[in-house]
């Protein structure tokens, strides 16, 4: 394959904690490979040198929450040839959505002293709520095994093996017994993407769902069983409510059991 | 009170006593087999490498229903004194993911590295009637046909089988209603009836194929009495009396269809989470998906076979979407190849009326309450078929 030159690949931060950005210098193993076939050009987390534009690859992590990230990140669109969305902020706007469920102004005159100073959006909102997307990666933090997948299926011109079925299929394929049928702990499997690995039912954790709703996600169903194993409506339009929070059916099956 | 090695023949009925199953497990360990079987785990029994007997799940047992599964403690010290549990026998010959091959760019030529087919023999200790059935489901489809699957091949060749009788019926089973229990009737090695009675505690034992006569034959057994033999069948009798669950199958491929547009549908499609764990528990489901994946430097390549589901959307995936797109059309092709596209394509049912489905349905979805609901609903509702619809 011509490399000559090697795609040029950024790394984008807008409202996040880092944490996706890290899970790609967490690729020891891979990283060279990875530096070896692409040239970084801007990655906040691992260099300060900064190449101009235009790009190959743009990787964005976080979500879009001043009017000065709203326009930022339609100049980084505009530079990219391939934008992809990471992590659970950029695909539905992060844990900082919540704010989304309340007034935001309440929140700033409480917290800083001077909230004529802080410029903000009513709202936390997903990238491809600004501009088109070409691929959302999701996860909080994302697997990294999942984000060298997409730069390969990128650098390789072929579709992510990244599906969208349920953690369930994880579980199952892993050997780890069902948490919710075994031992009646609520799990929000059965309408979570696959990803992670299904980490937290082989630790007798339901699933949090930070990977975001599923294919074909049946949430009320899902509410019923939960409710049938002993969950309050708070309890779930919290477990709806958290890092996918805005992902519109979390989001609807949270206000639905909301008083 | 010990006894000698007696020679047995095939069909002989003959005792061994529990406290010596473990030389049996020892015996094929020695003639290089890993013996598999079940162990308590994660609140559940499951199937994993047995060492010796100590792993097996003494005085243990299960209450399941639809979506619940708990383990419970028996009153005596019984080794197999429960019904299936989440694990099946499928995954240790048809394995969750394997690797088809691996491929490598040299210069301008791609090579292409096979992969060598698994070298364990494996031993499957406490195969149930229903799951004995289900492997020769799983022969038929991936031996049956024109073209036969080498990795399945090898392992299935290896396997030596021990059945053991169903003396429990669990709380979701059927087998009696499907005719696959709970009475091992074939396809063993080794079958097992455990009897506690009066204090003693034993095993009656048969072997179904000379090999497994030969292993037998190894230990110390006794000529079973007729009384003793008796109280073994007796008790596998009475399992299929106190079947929890039973499903009606005359006609069931017309029943099906003639109702492709019944109301029933969409009344499961509500409760029906598309999560795909019916398909995975099942032993005989068989669905896989191709992955390809190169490395970075794009010198290696690798395809790997997964299980897959007739429940993701990406099964039914052709041009311009999936053909599944609603989950009526997903519940509806599980079903209905399961009870009677099966037949049309490999000429038994698919369903061995285990109760896993149903135990392991996160939304406690009951197949065999589908189908009487089907049934109840009276003649079609729905418009005639115009072909058969769902093969994988
Ligand atoms: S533990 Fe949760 S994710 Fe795993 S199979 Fe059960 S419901 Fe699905
Ligand atoms: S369909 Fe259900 S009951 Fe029938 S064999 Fe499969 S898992 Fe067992
Ligand atoms: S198509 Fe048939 S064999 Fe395949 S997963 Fe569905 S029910 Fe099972
Ligand atoms: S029937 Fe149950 S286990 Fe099967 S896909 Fe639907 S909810 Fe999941």
């Amino acid at each position: 394959m011509n490399r000559n030159p090697k795609p040029k690949l950024a790394v984008w931060k807008f409202a996040s904690c880092d944490g996706c950005q890290l899970s790609l210098l967490d690729c020891e193993d891979e990283l060279l490979a990875v530096a070896g076939a692409v040239n970084v050009a801007n990655f906040p987390e691992a260099s300060r040198a900064v190449v101009a534009g235009p790009y190959d690859l743009s990787l964005v992590e976080g979500s879009i929450t001043t009017p000065h990230d709203a326009e930022r990140i339609h100049k980084i669109r505009r530079a990219s040839k391939c934008l992809v969305t990471i992590g659970a902020c950029a695909t539905a706007g992060g844990i900082q959505a919540l704010r989304n469920f309340k007034d935001v102004k309440q929140f700033t005159s409480i917290v800083y002293a001077r909230p004529d100073y802080i410029e903000t959006l009513n709202k936390s909102t997903p990238v491809a709520d600004h501009v088109s997307v070409d691929f959302e990666l999701r996860g909080c933090p994302i697997n990294k095994r999942q984000l060298v997948e997409v730069i390969n299926a990128f650098l390789h011109g072929s579709k992510p093996n990244t599906p969208r079925h349920s953690v369930c299929v994880e579980c199952k394929v892993r050997g780890t017994v069902c948490v919710m049928v075994a031992r009646g702990v609520p799990c929000l499997g059965p309408v979570t993407q696959a990803g992670c690995g299904a980490i937290c039912p082989s630790y007798a954790r339901g699933c949090y769902g930070y990977f975001g709703p599923k294919e074909t996600p049946n949430t009320a169903s899902l509410s019923g069983r939960w409710t049938h194993l002993g969950a309050q409506p708070d309890d779930l339009v919290r477990a709806f409510r958290s890092f996918n929070a805005y992902a519109e059916p979390f989001r609807k099956e949270s206000e639905a059991h909301e008083k | 009170m010990k006894s000698a090695p007696l020679a047995v023949k095939r069909s002989d009925k003959a005792v061994l006593q529990a406290e010596d199953l473990d030389m049996l497990i020892q015996n094929l360990r020695k003639r290089g087999h890993q013996v598999i079987g079940p162990t308590r785990r994660e609140g559940a029994i499951v199937y994993e490498e047995l060492a010796s007997a100590q792993n097996l799940p003494a005085g243990w047992t299960d209450e399941q229903d639809g979506g619940t599964y708990r383990l419970k403690r028996r009153t005596d010290g019984a080794l197999f004194g429960y019904a299936v549990g989440p694990h099946s026998w499928k995954e240790f010959v048809h394995p969750p993911a394997q690797r088809l091959y691996r491929a490598r760019r040299n210069g301008k030529q791609v090579e292409f590295l096979p992969e060598t087919p698994p070298a364990a023999k494996c031993a499957f200790l406490g195969v149930r009637a229903c799951e004995l059935n289900a492997i020769a489901i799983q022969d038929r489809v991936f031996l049956g046909g024109p073209v036969v699957d080498p990795g399945y091949q090898s392992r299935r060749q290896q396997l030596f089988l021990i059945a053991v009788n169903c003396t429990v019926a669990g709380g979701t089973c059927f087998c009696a209603s499907m005719n696959t229990g709970p009475k091992a009737a074939s396809g063993y090695d080794v079958a097992l009836t455990e009897v506690m009675e009066s204090g003693r505690h034993y095993f009656m034992t048969e072997a179904g194929t000379d090999r497994g006569a030969e292993v037998l034959s190894q230990l110390p057994l006794q000529r079973a009495t007729s009384r003793q033999e008796q109280i073994a069948a007796d008790m596998v009798s009475q399992t299929a009396r106190r079947m929890a669950r039973q499903m009606d199958t005359t006609g069931i491929e017309e029943l099906f269809y003639r109702n492709y547009e019944h109301p029933r549908w969409d009344d499961v499609a509500k409760r029906c989470l598309t999560c795909a764990n019916c398909t995975l528990v099942c032993p005989t489901c068989f669905c896989t998906t191709v992955e390809d994946t190169a490395d970075l430097t794009g010198q290696h390549a690798e395809r790997w076979r997964k299980w897959d589901s007739c429940f993701t959307l990406d099964f039914s995936y052709i041009a311009g979407g999936s053909v599944r797109s609603s989950s009526r059309a997903r519940y509806r092709q599980w079903l209905t190849h399961k009870l009677a596209t099966w037949m049309d394509q490999f000429g038994t049912s698919g369903c061995v009326g285990c109760g896993r489905c149903i135990t392991w349905c996160p939304a406690a979805i009951d197949l065999t309450e589908e189908v009487r609901a089907l049934r109840e609903g009276g003649p079609a509702r729905g418009a005639a078929p115009t072909g058969k619809e769902t093969k994988p």
